[in-house]
């Protein structure tokens, strides 16, 4: 059961993943149900399953739930735009990876969230804010992925493009996109996810919408149950985006799954 | 006028972290003839790849020159396909694609390049195999693959840098049968890079056999076994006695290479 790298079987590795959450599941009744932690501090499963309910029902959660995914998909979008373009050119050359790297190096610790109040000064609390936490978030990060998953592409493959005839255009066009481009998208996938971070950090300060904007109204009426509730809505989301992302990938990319 | 002129080219490697420069390639002369088959022998590090690199003009001389047909070669290109030792098929194509990528390149009409791609896996026995991406054939499958894909590009030159290097013996020695199948009957001009006295023998017209670093042709002998030639050959006493007088050749410098480390 614990040799190095062995795989289980499909059906283990799903019955291992749903043990875990009744493990969590029981942990969390347990505490909470038996009054060992107090409502005011963790709602339990039921309440928080309630709470979920009359969120959707009463208060219209569905609309939160479809402006938050809007800005994170906007952001991400635009970054990734702009982003993936510039990190081809700098893998693909060194001049243009000497300009840009010291700069996005530095730029990428900047914290995203550190920008919030000088955004709502220059962008006040609107989309447009929202959507620059998300870029300045994810930007820096995808430029520089990019540009060492192209800086690593194979040289043996393009010298061998080189012998049959390709010029520098077919080489980025044809070796070293094609070559790169499933680690692109796991990339643009693990970012993603890092998106989602940041466009709640956005929501908790100066919004009038969104999940982050419910949780922060919810801590106000101290309702432990919708604070949890949209904490865990991000999850599934975020678990639901992440699957269709894969599936995607592999469907793009046969090639590159093959064991 | 000869093929393919190799004029007193070497190659100086600069050191290592400060290290000795490397004098992986003495001055080197060679003249290849039109349809000539030439098999390149030689110890380990005598540097054969650099001159098939230089050849190929993914590296350059550190002195002298080499001229294709009377041009100068001053970086890679279609006219010199080359086949390398580790595998180097694009992942992300299939060996159809694979083989019609420098179809593509020159822009060969679609049709034509189906017609060209079609012959080459027949000529390469992969019929039936068009679609596969590399990860899914055998090694043996995947230099075929690379073997059609130099091949369908009608260069001028054939550089073959150990192609048959990482496969089983019985495997190679298909392969060896395949390639010259194809050479008699297109009469490519073929540079060839071994480390098998059989294999040099078998396919060559021109055995050159390299002394050990820094690397010189030591000799050049040709190999007057008539064409075409099956592998019963290799058991013929012609065979048996240039394989021993290259085994010999091979020997000298095998040990000189060893002493030197
Ligand atoms: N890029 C490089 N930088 C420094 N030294 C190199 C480089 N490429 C090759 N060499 C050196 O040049 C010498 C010849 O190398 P080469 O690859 O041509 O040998 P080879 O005859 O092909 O050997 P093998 O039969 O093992 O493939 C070796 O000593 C190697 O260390
Ligand atoms: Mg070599």
């Amino acid at each position: 059961m614990f040799e190095p790298l062995k795989p289980v079987s499909p059906g283990r590795r799903i019955a291992l993943g749903i043990l875990f959450f009744v493990v969590f599941f029981v942990l969390w009744g347990g505490a909470t149900f038996s009054g060992l932690v107090p409502p005011l501090f963790l709602a339990d499963p039921l309440k928080t399953a309630q709470a979920g309910i009359a969120l959707f029902v009463e208060y219209g959660f569905i609309k939160d739930v479809g402006v938050t995914i809007w800005r994170v998909v906007g952001g991400f979008v635009i970054a990734a735009v702009f982003a993936v373009p510039l990190g081809i050119m700098m893998g693909a050359f060194k001049s243009v990876e000497a300009f840009f790297e010291p700069f996005i190096s530095f730029a990428r610790y900047l914290p995203a969230s550190a920008f919030i109040p000088l955004l709502i000064l220059w962008a006040g609390v609107g989309e447009a804010q929202k959507l620059s936490v998300i870029i300045i978030g994810s930007f820096f990060q995808v430029v520089l992925m990019v540009s060492v998953i192209v800086g690593g592409s194979r040289v043996d493959l393009v010298e061998a493009a080189y012998t049959l005839g390709a010029k520098r255009g077919g080489i980025v066009r044809r070796v070293l996109l094609p070559g790169a481009a499933p680690q692109i998208a796991e990339c643009l996938r693990l970012v993603l996810g890092w998106a989602w971070t940041y466009v709640i950090v956005a929501e908790l300060i100066g919004a009038s919408s969104g999940i982050g904007h419910m949780i922060m109204d919810s801590q106000r009426l101290l309702d432990t149950g919708q604070m949890i509730f949209g904490i865990v809505t991000i999850g599934v989301i975020g678990l639901v985006s992440d699957f269709l992302f894969k599936q995607a990938n592999e469907r793009l990319y046969p090639w590159y799954f093959l064991k | 006028m000869s093929k393919l002129r190799v004029e007193n080219v070497s190659r100086v490697f600069p050191g290592v972290r400060g290290g000795q420069p490397t004098r992986a390639l003495e001055p080197t002369d060679l003249t290849v003839e039109d349809n000539d088959f030439i098999t390149i022998l030689g110890p380990s590090g005598c540097g054969k790849s650099t001159l098939l690199r230089i050849v190929s003009g993914l590296d350059r001389p550190t002195t002298g020159r080499v001229l294709l047909d009377g041009q100068e070669v001053s970086q890679p290109g279609p006219d010199r396909g080359m086949v390398f030792q580790s595998y180097t098929l694009f992942p992300w194509l299939t060996v159809r694609e694979n083989i019609a990528f420098g179809l593509r390149e020159k822009r060969v009409p679609v049709a034509e390049q189906a017609d060209i791609v079609n012959r080459f896996i027949g000529q390469v026995g992969l019929k039936g195999f068009e679609n596969h991406y590399p990860k899914q054939l055998s090694g043996g499958m995947q230099q075929r693959t690379a073997l059609a894909r130099a091949l369908a590009n009608d260069p001028k030159i054939l550089l073959l840098d150990e192609p048959f290097g990482a496969l089983d013996n019985q495997t190679r020695a298909l392969m060896q049968e395949l390639l010259l199948g194809i050479w008699e009957a297109d009469r490519k001009t073929v540079l060839f890079v071994t480390h098998d006295i059989d294999e040099a023998i078998f396919m060559a017209n021109r055995v050159l056999v390299m002394t050990a670093r820094p690397g010189r042709v030591k000799c050049d002998i040709a190999i007057d076994l008539p064409h075409p030639r099956h592998y019963t050959m290799k058991t013929t006493p012609e065979f048996a006695a240039l394989k021993a007088r290259l085994t010999e050749e091979i020997r000298v410098e095998s040990i000189r290479a060893a002493a030197e480390h």
